[in-house]
C-alpha cells in the first residue's frame, strides 16, 4: 500500500446553488431538480439517483417552475419565458414569452395538451402543447393580484389558482373564475399582512388543499367551496406541497421555512368504516432551511431547499426495512468532477459555475514549508454559465466549454505567467459536452453533438482540426458524458448516457471496439497507463476491467463479478467520480467519492461479502500473521471528508481536494429562527 | 381493655398508593386505588378514606370496575385470586379462581373468568409493567405487540383511542406518538406530539376520544386536542412524577398518580379540587425514623427537600415542613438538596434539619438548620442556618435531653473526624438568640459515627469506630474511654431509668453492654444487631436481629439478661427503621411478656424486597400465636450454631488481645476471662452447666420464658393448634414437648461433638 504525501486542499471555496423548484417524471423515474442559478439537474431515480444531466445554467434566468410533459421538460421563470429544454444536448430548446410579466407557476393538464401559466400580472395563460413548440392559446379571466399557484383538476376542466389572500377556481373550458375561498391572514400582530397563497393541490374529488405564508394547511371542499379542516403547521411559511398524483392520492406533503415536511395521510378513523379524513402524520426534519421544493414519489418524499442538499426520504411503510432502499439519502455534491489537475506541473483547476481558478500546489520538505500554495489566475465567464472545463497534463493547456462557445488557453510560466487565448479555433468546436486533452497535450478530443468526437491538434503554432470520431454513422445516439484517453496515446474511451462504452485507436482514428453494454451508468472511466486495460465504474457501484487489447473483460473482473461485492461498497450512497493509477505499482487503482477515497490493490484476494472493512490503525495494531490474513484488495481511507478530487502526482503525492459540508452550511443565510428548547 | 395474649406484627399502613393506576366510580364520587394488600376507596370531595377493603393476601395488582354493575369492582392480586368487592359498603361478595396474574382489566363487554384465561394465555411475553397493555374498543387485543418492533425508541406506556383506530403511545425521548392504520399489513402510519423533554410516563385519552392527557417527570399534566395537536393546555406543579393517569367515567374528573406516593384530583383539567397524600417515601430514609414529641407523629424526609409529619393513627400525612426552601427542578439526573438528618429535642421545641447537595465535581454542600417551635403558629420556625458546619457530611446528631440547669445542646458528629457542640445563645446585636458552636473535639483522627446523651444529659457518648468516648457536657473533658475489638460500633443508646448506669452498643456481629459506673462491660451477646431502639418512657430496649433473609425482634432491659420478650422472624428482609412510639394512654396489662408495651408502642419499617410495600407494623395485644416446639427447637439449634462459631474465633480473640493497642482495650478482668475461655478446650457437654457465657444462660432463660409462653397459650388450645398446623406439627402436650426437646438437644450435642473434633 505504502505511504503518501498529501496535499490536502481546501481551497476550493465551491458553493452549490439553492434548490428552487423540483418536478418527478414518474413515468421516466427521472427527478427534475432547478436551482437558483438556472442550471437544471437531471436524476435517474432508477440507476441509484445518480444525476445523468445537468443543463448549465445562465445569470438572469430565474427558474420559478418545472414542469414535464411527457418527455418534454418545460421551465417557467421570473423573466416572464416559458423555456423548454433540449434534454439530449442539454441546453434550451427556445424560449417563449408570456408577455404577463414574471411567472410565478407552470403547470400541464393531465393529458398534457395544455400548459397553464401564472402571471404576476393576475392572469393565467393557457397554452397548447404542440410538435416542437407551444402556441399561446387565450388567457383566463384576468384578476387583480398575482397568480401564486396553479394546480388543474385530473379532468382538466377546472383550476385552481392561489393568489394572495384567496384562491380561485377557474373554469378551464369558459376562464370565468366559479369560486372564490378567502384564506384567513395570521393570528396576532402579523395580522395586516396579506397571506399568500404558496402551493395549492386539485385533488380528483374535488377537495383542494392549500398552503400558504401564515403557516397553515388547509383543506377545502371544491364544490362548495367551504373550508374543511385547518393544520396550523408552523409559525412561518408553508412553502411547497405536493400531492401524490400516480398513487391513489392518499398522501400529501408539506414543506415549510422552518425546514420540516409534514405529511398529511387521507385515512379512514375506524376500520369498517368508509368515511376517511385528513390527519397530519408524519414529520420529517432533514433540512436546516426553508424546503422551497418537493416531490412525492411512490416510496420516497424528495425535498431541497435554501440548504442546497437534496433529501431522499423514503417511506418506511412502503419499502423493505433494512435494506438500501430504506436508507436515507442527502445528495449534497454534482455527481461529476469539478477538479482538473495536472499530473506534471502541480497545478489544479476548479470549476465553477460562472468562472475557473488555476492554484499552483505548494511544496514541503518535511515539516518546514518550501512554497505555499497559491493562486494562480482566474478564468471569468460572461452570462452563460460553463459546462466542461480540462486541463492539459503538463498545465500549459486549458480549455473549457459553454453551452454556445469553446476557450482555449495557451498558458506559459517562465517567471512570469502569460496566458493567450487561441483565437483561432476550428469551426467544428463550437457546442461540446466534455473535453478531454492527451497525455502529452499534443491533442484536444472534444465530445460533441450527435455523439461524435472531435479531435483538434493543438500546437505552439495552430490550432488545427484533424478528426471526427464516429462510431456510427447517421444514427442518432445519446450523449458522451465521459472522454478518456490512454497514456500512449493510442487509445480513446468515451462513455454515454445510454450506459455505452467505445474504445477508438487513435492511430488508425476509427472504433477499435465496444464494451458490453452494462444496465448501469457508468459514473467515471480510465484506462490503465501500463496494462492498458479498461476500469469503468457505474452508478450502482460495479467495478468492471476490459482488456483493450484483447476486447474481453480481464480475468480479474471476471473473478470479482463471481465473488461479488461486499455490500459495505455496495451500501455508499455517492458515486466514484475519479480514477487515477500508482505509477510506481500497477496493481493499485485509486478511486474516491464524496465520503472515502480507495486503493484497490488486484494482487490481493477479494473480501469476504460480508467482511468488516478494518481501518489502517487498526489493522497497524494487530500482529503481522493476523494482519497477513487480514489484508485484501479494498483498502479505504476516510480520514478526508467530502472529497472533491483524489489524484496522484508524477512525485508520487496525493492531492487530496476537501469541500467540508461545514464549509458550505456556514455560508448560507441565517435560518428563519427557531424556539429550541431549553433556551 | 384489651385481651391478654400474645403479641403480633400487624400492618398499620403507609403503603404506597400509586403502585397502580386509581380508578374512579361511575359517579365520581369515590376513588379505588390498590394499597398494599388492601383496596382503597377514597371520597374524591373530602380525600378521606371510606373503606378499606381487605381480604387478599398478597399484594394488590390490580383494581377495574365491572361492567355490568357499576356499584361492584374486581381486585387482582399477587395471591392469585380476584376478588369482586360491593365497594359502597365494602363487602367481598366472591372470590374468583387461582391465576397467576399480574394485572386485570376488562374488556367493555365478556365475562370477566373468560378474559382473564385469554390474559394470560394472549400476554405472554409481554412485559409486566400494566402501562404496556391497553384496550381498545371490542374485542381488539394486544395491538402494541406490533407496533413494539416498529419504532427504535422505548416504548413506556400505550393508550388506546376509544372510538378511533388510534393508539397513542409514550416513549423515553418524550415524543408521543399517534398510530393510525395498523389494521393493514403494512400501511401503518404515525404522527409525533414532542412536549415533554424526558420520559412520557403515563397517557390517558377522556372517554369521548377528544383530549389526550399525557404526563411525566415534568409534573405538568399536558392536555393534547385530538387531531388538532398544536394546541394543548398544560396543569403544571403539580408535585413528583406523574406515574397514572386516569379520567373518571364522566370525563368530568381526571386524576394523576405521582411518584411521591399521592393521587391528585383534577375538575376538569384547570384546578386541583382533592389531593390524597401518602406516607412519602422515597429512594431511600436518610433521616430515621423520629417521633415529633407534641403532635406525636411520625417524621421523616419526604418528598424533596421536605420533613413529614406522618399521624400513625389515621395513616394520614399531616404536613409537609420546608427545609430546604428551595424550588424542586423535576428532571432525573440532578443532584438537589436533601434532607439527611433531622433530630427534635425532648420537649419538641427544637428541630435540627441537616440538608446536602453532594455533585460529583463541586465540593459538598451542608447546611444546618435550626427550627423552634412557634406557639402561635403552631409550626416551626427558621431560627439560625449554619451552612458549612462541617467539612464532610454528618454522620449523626442529638439534642442533649434537658435538665433543669443546662441550656440545650445539639451536638453533631461528621465525617471529618470532630464532633461540634452547638449551644443557642444571645448575641448582643440581634433580636433572638440563634445557635452558636460551643465546641469542637476530635479523638485520635478516627471518623465519629454516633453520638448519644445519657438521659440526665450529664453525659455525652460518641463512637470513633471502635472506640466510644465518654464526655462531659458541662467541662467538656474527656472522662474515659470504652472499647471492645474487634468491630466497629454502630449504633449506641444510654439506658434509662433504673438503667441509666449502662451504655449499650452494637457492633457488626455483637451487642455490648458497658456499665458506665465500673467503667467495665457488663455483658455482651453475639447476634447481629442491625438497630437498636431505647424506648424514651421505660428502660425498655428493642433489638432488631437480621439472621439469614428474616429479622428477628428482641426487647429487654438492659439490667437483666434475660429479654422481657422475643420474636423470630417479625419479618422477612431487613429492618433499618425503628421507633418508640408513646401511647396516648397507658395499658394496664399483665402479662409479662407484653408489659413492655404498656407505655409505648414500636413501629418499625420494612422495605419488602417483591414489592415495595411499605409496612409499618404495630404490636398489639389482640390475638395468640403461641410458641410451637418445632419453633423453639430451630431457636435452639441456632444458638449451638453460634456457640460453634465462638469457639472457633478463640484464637483469633488471642491474637486481637495482642495486637490491639493498650488504651482502647477493654478492662483486664474482662480480658483476663476471655483469654482463659479460648485457652480452655471447649467441650460441648459443658454448655449444659451454664458455665461461662451469657448468652448460654440467655438461652436458658429464654426457653424458661418460652415454657411460661406455652403454658399461657394452653388456654387457648384452639389456636395453639392452629399454630401447629401450620408448622405441620401435631400440637403437643407439655410434656411431649419437653420430651421432644431433650431428644433434640441431646442429638445436637452429639452433632457439635463430632464437628468439634
Amino acid at each position: 500500500m505504502g505511504e503518501f504525501k498529501v496535499h490536502r486542499v481546501r481551497f476550493f471555496d465551491y458553493m452549490p446553488s439553492a434548490i428552487r423548484t423540483m418536478a418527478f417524471n414518474s413515468q421516466t423515474e427521472r427527478l427534475a431538480v432547478a436551482r437558483a442559478d438556472g442550471a437544471v439537474e437531471i436524476f435517474n431515480f432508477n440507476d441509484n439517483f445518480f444525476q445523468e444531466k445537468v443543463i448549465p445554467g445562465q445569470d438572469g434566468r430565474a427558474t420559478e417552475a418545472l414542469c414535464w410533459v411527457g418527455h418534454r421538460l418545460f421551465s417557467a421563470g421570473l423573466n416572464g419565458e416559458i423555456t423548454e429544454y433540449d434534454l439530449e444536448n442539454l441546453r434550451p430548446q427556445y424560449t417563449v414569452d408570456a408577455y404577463g410579466g414574471p411567472i410565478w407557476t407552470i403547470s400541464s393538464n393531465s393529458q398534457g395538451t395544455q400548459l397553464a401559466v401564472g402571471c404576476e400580472d393576475g392572469t393565467v395563460k393557457i397554452f397548447a402543447i404542440l410538435e416542437e413548440r407551444i402556441q399561446f392559446q387565450r388567457n383566463l379571466n384576468r384578476h387583480k393580484g398575482r397568480i401564486i399557484s396553479l394546480c388543474w383538476h385530473p379532468s382538466s376542466a377546472q383550476i385552481a389558482a392561489g393568489m394572495t389572500d384567496m384562491i380561485k377556481i377557474f373554469d378551464a373550458e369558459t376562464g370565468h373564475a366559479t369560486r372564490r375561498l378567502l384564506v384567513d391572514r395570521a393570528m396576532g400582530a402579523s395580522k395586516n399582512k396579506e397571506v399568500v397563497v404558496w402551493s395549492v393541490g386539485y385533488l380528483s374529488d374535488h377537495t383542494i388543499i392549500s398552503g400558504d405564508s401564515a403557516g397553515k394547511v388547509q383543506i377545502w371542499n371544491g364544490l362548495t367551496g367551504t373550508l374543511v379542516r385547518t393544520y396550523l403547521v408552523t409559525k412561518w411559511d408553508v412553502l411547497s406541497l405536493v400531492i401524490n398524483a400516480s398513487q391513489d392520492e392518499s398522501s400529501v406533503i408539506a414543506g415549510t421555512s422552518e425546514g420540516t415536511v409534514i405529511q398529511f395521510q387521507f385515512i379512514s378513523s375506524t376500520v369498517d368504516q368508509h368515511d376517511k379524513e385528513w390527519v397530519r402524520t408524519r414529520t420529517f426534519r432533514n433540512h436546516s432551511h426553508d424546503v422551497s421544493a418537493l416531490a412525492h414519489t411512490d416510496t420516497a418524499v424528495v425535498s431541497g431547499g435554501m440548504d442546497t442538499q437534496l433529501v431522499v426520504r423514503p417511506l418506511l411503510d412502503k419499502v423493505e426495512k433494512n435494506t438500501q432502499e430504506s436508507a436515507l439519502r442527502k445528495i449534497a455534491f454534482p455527481h461529476r468532477s469539478l477538479v482538473g489537475c495536472a499530473k506534471k506541473a502541480g497545478l489544479l483547476l476548479f470549476q465553477f459555475p460562472d468562472r475557473l481558478e488555476l492554484w499552483k500546489l505548494g511544496e514541503s520538505e518535511g515539516h518546514v514549508c518550501l512554497m505555499y500554495p497559491y493562486f494562480v489566475c482566474r478564468f471569468l465567464q460572461g452570462e452563460d454559465h460553463i459546462c466542461c472545463s480540462a486541463l492539459s497534463a503538463c498545465g500549459g493547456w486549458l480549455a473549457y466549454s459553454t453551452v454556445s462557445s469553446v476557450r482555449l488557453y495557451r498558458i506559459q510560466y517562465n517567471n512570469t505567467i502569460s496566458i493567450n487565448k487561441v483565437s483561432k479555433l476550428p469551426k467544428e468546436l463550437r457546442s461540446v459536452h466534455q473535453l478531454c486533452f492527451s497525455s502529452d497535450s499534443s491533442k484536444l478530443f472534444a465530445s460533441s453533438c450527435q455523439s461524435s468526437v472531435i479531435v483538434v491538434a493543438v500546437s505552439q503554432q495552430e490550432c488545427r482540426y484533424l478528426h471526427t470520431l464516429k462510431h456510427k454513422t447517421g444514427e442518432w445516439k445519446a450523449r458522451m458524458h465521459l472522454l478518456c484517453a490512454s497514456d500512449d496515446g493510442k487509445w480513446l474511451a468515451t462513455a454515454n448516457t445510454d450506459c455505452e462504452i467505445h474504445i477508438y485507436n487513435l492511430h488508425k482514428m476509427k472504433l477499435h471496439c465496444m464494451v458490453p453494454v452494462y444496465n448501469s451508468c457508468p459514473t467515471t472511466i480510465a484506462i490503465h497507463p501500463v496494462t492498458n486495460n479498461l476500469i469503468s465504474v457505474h452508478a450502482d457501484q460495479q467495478i468492471f476491467e476490459f482488456s483493450l487489447v484483447q476486447k474481453e473483460y480481464t480475468q480479474w473482473s471476471r473473478r470479482l463479478q463471481a465473488q461479488g461485492l461486499l455490500s459495505l461498497w455496495l451500501e455508499r450512497d455517492t458515486p466514484i467520480t475519479h480514477i487515477t493509477f500508482n505509477p510506481k505499482n500497477p496493481d493499485h487503482i485509486i478511486l474516491h467519492d464524496t465520503y472515502m477515497f480507495c486503493i484497490i490493490d488486484q494482487s490481493l484476494p477479494f473480501p469476504e461479502l460480508n467482511a468488516v472493512l478494518w481501518n489502517q490503525m487498526t489493522l497497524k495494531s494487530l500482529p503481522v500473521s493476523q494482519r497477513i490474513g487480514q489484508s485484501h484488495a479494498f483498502k479505504i481511507c476516510k480520514s478526508f471528508q467530502h472529497l472533491m478530487c483524489v489524484s496522484l502526482l508524477e512525485d508520487l503525492s496525493l492531492v487530496v481536494v476537501e469541500r467540508p459540508l461545514l464549509d458550505i452550511m456556514s455560508q448560507l443565510p441565517a435560518p428563519v429562527r427557531q424556539k429550541k428548547f431549553a433556551t | 381493655m384489651v385481651e391478654h395474649g400474645d403479641i403480633r406484627v400487624v400492618h398499620c399502613g403507609g403503603s404506597k398508593i400509586n403502585f397502580r393506576d386509581p380508578v374512579i366510580t361511575h359517579d365520581s364520587r369515590f376513588l379505588l386505588c390498590a394499597s398494599g394488600e388492601a383496596v382503597k376507596v377514597f371520597s374524591t370531595s373530602t380525600e378521606e378514606c371510606i373503606h378499606e377493603l381487605r381480604g387478599h393476601t398478597g399484594l394488590v395488582t390490580g383494581v377495574l370496575l365491572r361492567p355490568s354493575n357499576h356499584l361492584q369492582v374486581y381486585s387482582s392480586s399477587l395471591d392469585g385470586t380476584l376478588r369482586l368487592w360491593d365497594f359502597t359498603d365494602g363487602i367481598l361478595i366472591k372470590v374468583g379462581q387461582r391465576f397467576q396474574l399480574v394485572a386485570v382489566h376488562l374488556p367493555q363487554s365478556g365475562d370477566q373468568m373468560v378474559e382473564a384465561q385469554e390474559l394470560s394465555a394472549v400476554l405472554s411475553g409481554v412485559n409486566p409493567n400494566p402501562a404496556a397493555i391497553a384496550f381498545g374498543r371490542g374485542v381488539r387485543t394486544c395491538r402494541h405487540k406490533d407496533n413494539k418492533k416498529g419504532g427504535w425508541n422505548t416504548f413506556t406506556c400505550v393508550a388506546c383511542h376509544p372510538k378511533d383506530d388510534c393508539i397513542a403511545t409514550g416513549h423515553e425521548d418524550g415524543k408521543i406518538r399517534l398510530w393510525r392504520n395498523f389494521n393493514h399489513k403494512k400501511e401503518y402510519t404515525y404522527s409525533t406530539l414532542h412536549w415533554h423533554h424526558s420520559t412520557v410516563s403515563s397517557l390517558c385519552f377522556t372517554p369521548e376520544g377528544t383530549n389526550l392527557l399525557s404526563g411525566g417527570v415534568e409534573s405538568v399534566l399536558v392536555q393534547w386536542r385530538y387531531n388538532q395537536e398544536s394546541e394543548r393546555d398544560f396543569l403544571p406543579r403539580l408535585g413528583g412524577a406523574i406515574t397514572h393517569i386516569t379520567v373518571s367515567p364522566d370525563g368530568s374528573l381526571f386524576c394523576t398518580s405521582h411518584s411521591d406516593n399521592k393521587i391528585t384530583i383534577i375538575q376538569s383539567c384547570v384546578k386541583v379540587s382533592a389531593v390524597i397524600q401518602g406516607l412519602v417515601k422515597g429512594d431511600s430514609i436518610r433521616t430515621d425514623l423520629m417521633m415529633d414529641p407534641r403532635s406525636k407523629a411520625l417524621v421523616l424526609n419526604g418528598k424533596p427537600g421536605h420533613l413529614q409529619f406522618y399521624s400513625l393513627q389515621r395513616d394520614k400525612l399531616l404536613y409537609n415542613l420546608d427545609i430546604v426552601q428551595q424550588e424542586y427542578i423535576h428532571e432525573s439526573g440532578l443532584q438537589q438538596f436533601e434532607v439527611v438528618k433531622a433530630a427534635f429535642d425532648a420537649s419538641g421545641s427544637w428541630l435540627a434539619t441537616v440538608e446536602e447537595r453532594h455533585q460529583k465535581a463541586a465540593e459538598l454542600e451542608l447546611n444546618l438548620k435550626l427550627w423552634a417551635f412557634d406557639e402561635q403558629t403552631q409550626s416551626f420556625v427558621l431560627n439560625t442556618t449554619i451552612s458549612a458546619p462541617h467539612d464532610a457530611q454528618i454522620t449523626a446528631m442529638c439534642f442533649c435531653q434537658p435538665t433543669d440547669s443546662q441550656t440545650t445542646l445539639l451536638v453533631s458528629t461528621s465525617k471529618d473526624g470532630h464532633f461540634k457542640a452547638w449551644q443557642l445563645a444571645a448575641p448582643a446585636h440581634t433580636e433572638g438568640p440563634s445557635w452558636l458552636c460551643d465546641f469542637v473535639s476530635a479523638y485520635h483522627g478516627l471518623v465519629p459515627e454516633c453520638c448519644s446523651f445519657s438521659a440526665d444529659g450529664s453525659l455525652l457518648a460518641v463512637v470513633f469506630q471502635e472506640v466510644v468516648t465518654v464526655w462531659s457536657p458541662s467541662t467538656w473533658e474527656l472522662l474515659t474511654t470504652l472499647s471492645q475489638p474487634p468491630g466497629a460500633v454502630s449504633d449506641l443508646c444510654f439506658g434509662r431509668l433504673s438503667c441509666s448506669k449502662y451504655l449499650l452498643g452494637t457492633t457488626a456481629s455483637n451487642l455490648l453492654c458497658w456499665n458506665l459506673l465500673t467503667c467495665s462491660l457488663e455483658w455482651t451477646t453475639s447476634m447481629d444487631v442491625r438497630r437498636l431502639v431505647a424506648d424514651p418512657l421505660s428502660e425498655n430496649m428493642a433489638a432488631f436481629c437480621y439472621q439469614s433473609g428474616s429479622t428477628d425482634l428482641f426487647v429487654f432491659k438492659p439490667s437483666e439478661p434475660r429479654p422481657l420478650f422475643s420474636h423470630k422472624a417479625v419479618c422477612s428482609g431487613k429492618v433499618t427503621q425503628a421507633v418508640f412510639a408513646p401511647r396516648e394512654e397507658m395499658l394496664e396489662s399483665c402479662e409479662e411478656s407484653s408489659q413492655w408495651l404498656n407505655r409505648s408502642q414500636l413501629y418499625f419499617l420494612t422495605q419488602q424486597m417483591v414489592n415495595n410495600i411499605s409496612t409499618s407494623a404495630e404490636e398489639k395485644q389482640n390475638e395468640n400465636v403461641a410458641m410451637t416446639p418445632f419453633y423453639l427447637l430451630l431457636g435452639k439449634h441456632r444458638q449451638q450454631q453460634q456457640e460453634h462459631q465462638d469457639s472457633d474465633s478463640s484464637l483469633w480473640a488471642e491474637r486481637t488481645l495482642l495486637q490491639t493497642p493498650a488504651h482502647v482495650l477493654p478492662s483486664t478482668s474482662y480480658l483476663c476471662s476471655m483469654f482463659v475461655q479460648s485457652l480452655l478446650i471447649s467441650v460441648s457437654d459443658a454448655r449444659e452447666e451454664k458455665a461461662h457465657a451469657e448468652e448460654e444462660m440467655e438461652s436458658e432463660k429464654e426457653e424458661e420464658d418460652s415454657e411460661e409462653e406455652m403454658e399461657s397459650s394452653r388456654s387457648k388450645p384452639e389456636l395453639a393448634a392452629a399454630a401447629a398446623t401450620e408448622s405441620d406439627t401435631p400440637a403437643l402436650t407439655k410434656a411431649q414437648a419437653r420430651e421432644l426437646r431433650r431428644v433434640r438437644k441431646l442429638d445436637h450435642s452429639w452433632l457439635a461433638g463430632l464437628l468439634d473434633s
